[in-house]
C-alpha cells in the first residue's frame, strides 16, 4: 500500500538568540501506512516532540527545518502555503498533546470543545454539526455520550479528559492522528483504556496512527512498526516485535534491558538486585560526538564507530538499522 | 498495644482521613480519603504501596509524614503515636520522615544552588554551624553520586535525573529512617528509571533506610519491594510478597492492576516489564 505520509532526510535544529544552532534531529527518514500504529520511542531530548511539531510545521520560531522532505497524502508540507495547511491541521492530520487538561477550556462544555473543530473546518449547520459532535463522541464514549458531551472538563477523570482529545482529534475525520505523550499522566489501568481506544479507532476508521512515548511497554500488542530515536537520529525501525524482542542496535538492546524483570518465573526472580543501566547521559545537542550518536556509551563499539555516522542497512526484510555491526 | 513477631519501625492502625465537601462550601458533603488503613513496616525493608489514581497513595504518604492530620487512628512510630502529637512534639518527628515527590522541577527552589537547597534542613533543624553544614551537604552530594564540582549549580543546570539525584540526598540529608517515595521514578526515562532504582537500593543498604515505595508501576513495585500493598478506594486491600501478588492475587483491585501491565495479556511469559 502507498504510504500516506513519507519524511525524508529531514533535519531540524534550534537557534539559540545568539544564533547558534543546536541540531534537535538529524536526516530523519520513514513512512507510515494507511491504518497503521507507528510507535516512536526514544528518551527525553530524544527530539520526538520535535518530530512531530516538524510534521504540521508547527515548531517554535527559534526552530528550522534545515533540510528533507515531508510527503503527505502526495503533498509537500515543507512547500506548502499557510492556507494549505491551515486546512490540514486539525482535518487531515491531527495533533494530541500530552497534557489534556492543559488543552481543553475550562469553561466549556465539552460537546462545544468538539464542535468547534468542526466550525473551524466545515460549513455545518446547526443540526449537523450537533449529529458530528454526537458522532465524534460516540466513537471514544460509546456509553454516555450524553453526559460526557454536557459536562465540563473538571467534572471528567484524567483519562476521561485525554478521550475527549482524541474525539476532538477525529472529528474532522482525519487519515493520521500523531499522539505524543498521550498517556503519560495517566495510571496504568487508565493508560490501557485509552490505549485501546486507539486500537479500535483504527480498526474502524483506517487511521493512522503515530504514538509517541518514552514507554516500550506500551507498544508491545499494539504498535505494528517501532522508531527508535536516539539523539535525534533514528538508530532501528522496524515491526514491533522483532525490535523489541530480538533488537539489533546496541541502544535498543541497553534500554530494554534496564527494565525491571518481572516476577513471572518465580525461579529466576531476584528482586533488589542492581539493574543493569547505559553508562553516561545523552549528549548535548549543541555538542554532538562526531562518529555515531551513541558510541560514547555503547559496549559495543570499536574503532570506526568514532569516525563517522554509520548509514541505514536492512539485514532483515522491513528491519533498518543504524550501526557498524551490521555494515552500516 | 499489641507486639508483632517482628519490631516494626512504623505501624498504622485503623487510619482514617476524610476531607469534608469544599466544593460547596458549608455542605455536609465528605469525602473519605483513607478508610481504615492498617499495616506495619519492620526496619530497613521496603514496602511498595499500588494503586490506581485517587485509591488514596498520595493522602497516605501525606499523612504519615505529618503533613496532614489523620481524621482517626493511630500512627506508630519510634514507640510513639505521632497522630496524638502537637505541632511542637511533631517537629522532633519530622526529621525522621522524609518525603520524595515526582517532581523535582516543583520541589527544589529554583533560585537555590545545589549547596543550599542540601543545606537548608540542615540550617532549619540547627544542626552545626556554617562549615559542618556545608561539609554534611557535599558528603550528601558525592553519596548519590554527583560531585561536589557540582554544589554551585542551581537546579535549572542539572538533567531530570541528576535533579532527582538532588531531591534524594535532600531527604537523606537529616539522616532519616523512613523514606517514603512518591511516584519519585515515575517522571523519568527508563534508563535514568534503572540508575534511580540502583541508587536507592545502595542508600538503603548503606544507611539502613526504610522505605514506602509508593507508585502505580507494579513491574517497579515487584524490583524494589519486600513486599507489596494493594490500595483500593482508600482501603489496603491486599497486602504480600511480589510473587504472590503476580500469581494468586486475590482481590479484584489487584487481578486489575496486574491486567493492566501493558502487554502481559499479549505475551504473557516476557521476563521484563515490556
Amino acid at each position: 500500500m502507498e504510504p500516506i505520509l513519507e519524511v525524508r532526510n529531514l533535519s531540524v535544529s534550534y537557534f539559540s538568540h545568539m544564533g547558534v544552532a543546536s541540531s534537535a534531529i538529524t536526516d530523519v527518514s520513514f513512512d507510515v501506512r494507511p491504518g497503521e500504529i507507528l510507535g516512536m520511542l526514544g528518551e527525553s531530548g530524544s527530539g520526538k516532540s520535535t518530530l512531530a511539531a516538524s510534521l504540521l510545521r508547527l515548531l517554535p520560531a527559534n526552530g528550522k527545518i534545515q533540510q528533507g522532505s515531508i510527503l503527505f497524502e502526495g503533498r509537500d508540507i515543507l512547500q506548502a502555503e499557510l492556507r494549505e495547511l491551515e486546512s490540514l491541521r486539525g482535518k487531515r492530520i491531527a495533533l494530541i498533546n500530552q497534557e489534556p487538561s492543559a488543552a481543553l477550556h475550562p469553561t466549556m462544555r465539552i460537546g462545544d470543545q468538539v464542535g468547534e473543530v468542526l466550525a473551524a473546518h466545515e460549513y455545518l449547520s446547526k443540526r449537523a454539526r450537533r449529529e458530528r459532535i454526537q458522532q465524534a463522541l460516540s466513537a471514544v464514549f460509546p456509553a454516555e455520550t450524553e453526559r460526557i458531551s454536557f459536562s465540563y472538563p473538571h467534572q471528567l477523570s484524567g483519562g476521561q479528559r485525554q478521550r475527549v482529545l482524541i474525539a476532538q482529534a477525529i472529528a474532522c475525520g482525519p487519515s493520521l492522528v500523531v499522539a505524543d505523550e498521550p498517556t503519560a499522566s495517566l495510571d496504568p489501568t487508565t493508560q490501557r483504556e485509552v490505549l485501546s481506544v486507539f486500537q479500535t479507532l483504527r480498526q474502524k476508521f483506517g487511521l493512522a496512527i503515530i504514538l509517541i512515548t518514552h514507554n516500550p511497554s506500551l507498544l508491545v500488542g499494539l504498535a505494528d512498526r517501532v522508531l527508535i530515536l536516539y539523539a535525534g537520529r533514528v538508530a532501528e525501525i522496524g515491526p514491533t516485535e522483532s525490535v523489541l524482542l530480538t533488537p539489533m542496535h546496541p541502544y535498543t538492546g541497553a534500554l530494554l534491558r534496564c527494565l525491571p524483570p518481572l516476577p513471572c518465573n518465580a525461579d529466576e526472580f531476584n528482586r533488589k538486585t542492581m539493574l543493569p543501566v547505559i553508562s553516561g547521559d545523552a549528549p548535548n545537542s549543541a555538542l554532538l560526538p562526531q562518529g555515531c550518536r551513541f558510541e560514547p556509551r555503547c559496549p559495543d563499539r570499536f574503532e570506526a564507530c568514532g569516525k563517522r555516522e554509520p548509514a541505514a542497512v536492512s539485514p532483515n526484510e522491513g528491519h533498518t538499522v543504524c550501526c557498524f555491526k551490521f555494515g552500516g | 498495644m499489641q507486639r508483632t513477631r517482628m519490631p516494626s519501625l512504623i505501624q498504622v492502625e485503623h487510619l482514617v482521613k476524610r476531607y469534608s465537601g469544599r466544593r460547596v462550601p458549608g455542605s455536609r458533603e465528605v469525602m473519605s480519603a483513607l478508610n481504615d488503613v492498617s499495616f506495619s513496616l519492620a526496619p530497613g525493608r521496603t514496602l511498595a504501596l499500588v494503586g490506581e489514581s485517587g485509591s488514596g497513595k498520595s493522602t497516605l504518604a501525606l499523612c504519615l509524614a505529618g503533613l496532614e492530620r489523620p481524621t482517626s487512628g493511630r500512627i506508630w512510630f519510634g514507640g510513639r503515636d505521632i497522630v496524638a502529637l502537637d505541632e511542637k512534639e511533631l517537629r522532633t518527628v519530622r526529621p525522621q520522615i522524609q518525603l520524595v515527590f515526582q517532581d523535582p522541577v516543583s520541589s527544589l527552589n529554583p533560585r537555590f544552588t545545589a549547596l543550599e537547597i542540601l543545606r537548608e534542613p540542615l540550617i532549619v533543624q540547627q544542626s552545626g554551624g556554617r562549615r559542618e553544614t556545608t561539609e554534611r551537604a557535599l558528603a550528601m552530594l558525592e553519596s548519590v553520586g554527583l560531585s561536589r564540582e557540582m554544589a554551585g549549580r542551581g537546579p535549572g543546570e542539572f538533567s531530570g535525573g541528576q535533579r532527582q539525584r538532588l531531591a534524594i540526598a535532600r531527604a537523606l540529608s537529616l539522616a532519616p529512617k523512613l523514606v517514603i517515595l512518591d511516584e519519585a521514578l515515575s517522571a523519568l526515562d527508563c534508563s535514568v528509571q534503572a540508575q534511580i532504582a540502583n541508587l536507592l537500593l545502595d542508600l538503603q543498604s548503606s544507611f539502613a533506610l526504610t522505605y514506602l515505595f509508593i507508585t502505580h508501576d507494579l513491574a517497579m513495585a515487584a524490583h524494589l519491594g519486600d513486599e507489596i500493598a494493594v490500595m483500593d478506594r482508600g482501603r489496603v486491600v491486599e497486602q504480600g510478597v511480589p510473587e504472590k501478588i503476580f500469581h494468586t492475587p486475590e482481590q479484584e483491585a489487584t487481578r486489575r492492576l496486574v491486567a493492566a501491565i501493558p502487554g502481559s495479556s499479549v505475551t504473557p511469559r516476557l521476563p521484563r516489564a515490556l
